[in-house]
């Protein structure tokens, strides 16, 4: 493939090398024949590196305080705030919880999850390494003080609301899972596929909505399969709390194959 | 979506590796398994690139295609558009061999000597 790039007056276009390798005089980017010395330095060096750097360190501290950790996706409104709800109802008393509440600017979404005893820390994602669609890696570390992580069993991150950044940032965590709603339609998984492609499980959630939607679950489970034929589904209805106990089974499970 | 601040990490990586040389241009190699945005990408490095060191650099993307050897029936094929199944015969159970890649391959630096010189001249 062509190389790709962008000139001064914003004209673009992609052609065949013709940036010669390692150090010699050579046309730099222009055309106009400007004739510099360069040399060309190795780097192979992945973008995402940092990141994932420190994602190995968040990862290395839920070890060692025995913590497993959930990283939960979805579109802005498919309903991860009122399951988590339900999961911090469910699972007062049976297991310790804390949440990372990823959140663009306001605190809306830490407070609905307020007097279910679970601890909350609440990042807003102003400053991080990728700006304010999604949690990554360096926002989740600075927000682990916040959690007694030696005294929780489950951490389930709450990422920003958004079906594409999100999936290319590990925060270093043991499982990814996201909400689907049904009114969402039967095609993002083929839209979307680097998110639909990284998670473990697909919670389909607004299904107390389906006698009123044209959604066709079975063409959405097969475009599901087609980006991710492994992929875990539970079936759930955030608002009535049909299927939450599956949802709350599979977390449940996630801290028992650890301990085992 | 965040190509802007891809292009930030970018030109940190870049600083690193400059040693406090010019740099002429930077190679990038994007999956296409990624969903990076290569006009998007070279759009913001040019609001990125306004620091010292990296005024003049141009940044060249170059694309990698997704390919796929199938678990089942053992075909190599490159995709033609993002979906996870072997071409060849419909199959799932699929390993990725290309298309992952996003990292900087490589930079170019001016000359000590031609560090000092002015603007390039327009394009």
């Amino acid at each position: 493939m062509g190389r790709f790039h962008r000139h001064e007056d914003g004209t673009e276009h992609e052609h065949d090398d013709h940036h010669q390798p390692q150090s010699r005089r050579e046309d730099v980017g222009d055309h106009s024949g400007y004739q510099t010395g360069t040399e060309r330095i190795e780097v192979l060096e992945a973008i995402f590196g940092e990141n994932d750097r420190l994602a190995a360190a968040n990862r290395a501290d839920f070890d060692a305080a025995g913590v497993r950790v959930v990283n939960l996706m979805s579109s802005p409104g498919a309903g991860k705030t009122q399951l988590l709800r339900h999961t911090l109802a469910q699972l007062k008393g049976l297991l310790r919880v804390g949440v990372v509440e990823g959140d663009i600017e306001t605190s809306l979404d830490a407070d609905r999850l307020e007097g279910f005893g679970a601890a909350i820390a609440l990042v807003n994602t102003g400053n991080g390494f990728g700006g304010e669609c999604h949690l990554d890696a360096p926002m989740v570390r600075s927000a682990l003080p916040r959690l007694p992580l030696a005294d929780l069993d489950l951490v389930v991150i709450e990422n920003v609301g958004n079906l594409v950044c999100p999936a290319e940032f590990a925060v270093g965590e043991h499982a990814r899972a996201m909400v689907y709603a049904v009114t969402e339609g039967e095609e993002k998984p083929l839209k979307y596929p680097v998110m639909f492609r990284s998670v473990d499980l697909v919670v389909i959630n607004k299904i107390d909505l389906l006698p009123y939607l044209d959604f066709d679950l079975d063409l959405f489970l097969r475009n599901l399969r087609t980006v991710n034929p492994g992929v875990a589904t539970v079936l759930t209805s955030a608002r009535s709390g049909v299927g939450v106990q599956q949802w709350v089974d599979w977390l449940t499970a996630q801290v028992t194959a650890a301990a085992r | 979506m965040h190509e802007l601040s891809i292009s930030n990490a970018i030109a940190k990586l870049v600083l690193e590796h400059a040693d406090g040389r010019e740099v002429a241009s930077v190679q990038v190699r994007v999956g296409a398994l990624r969903q990076i945005v290569p006009d998007s990408l070279a759009f913001c490095w040019t609001m990125v690139r306004r620091q010292p060191l990296l005024e003049h650099s141009q940044l060249e993307i170059e694309q990698v295609p997704g390919v796929l050897d199938c678990g089942d029936c053992g075909a190599r094929s490159t995709l033609t558009e993002f979906i996870l199944r072997c071409p060849a015969c419909g199959n799932g159970l699929v390993a990725v061999i290309s298309g992952d890649e996003f990292l900087v391959t490589s930079i170019e630096l001016l000359s000590a000597k031609e560090e000092s010189r002015g603007p390039l001249p327009p394009s």
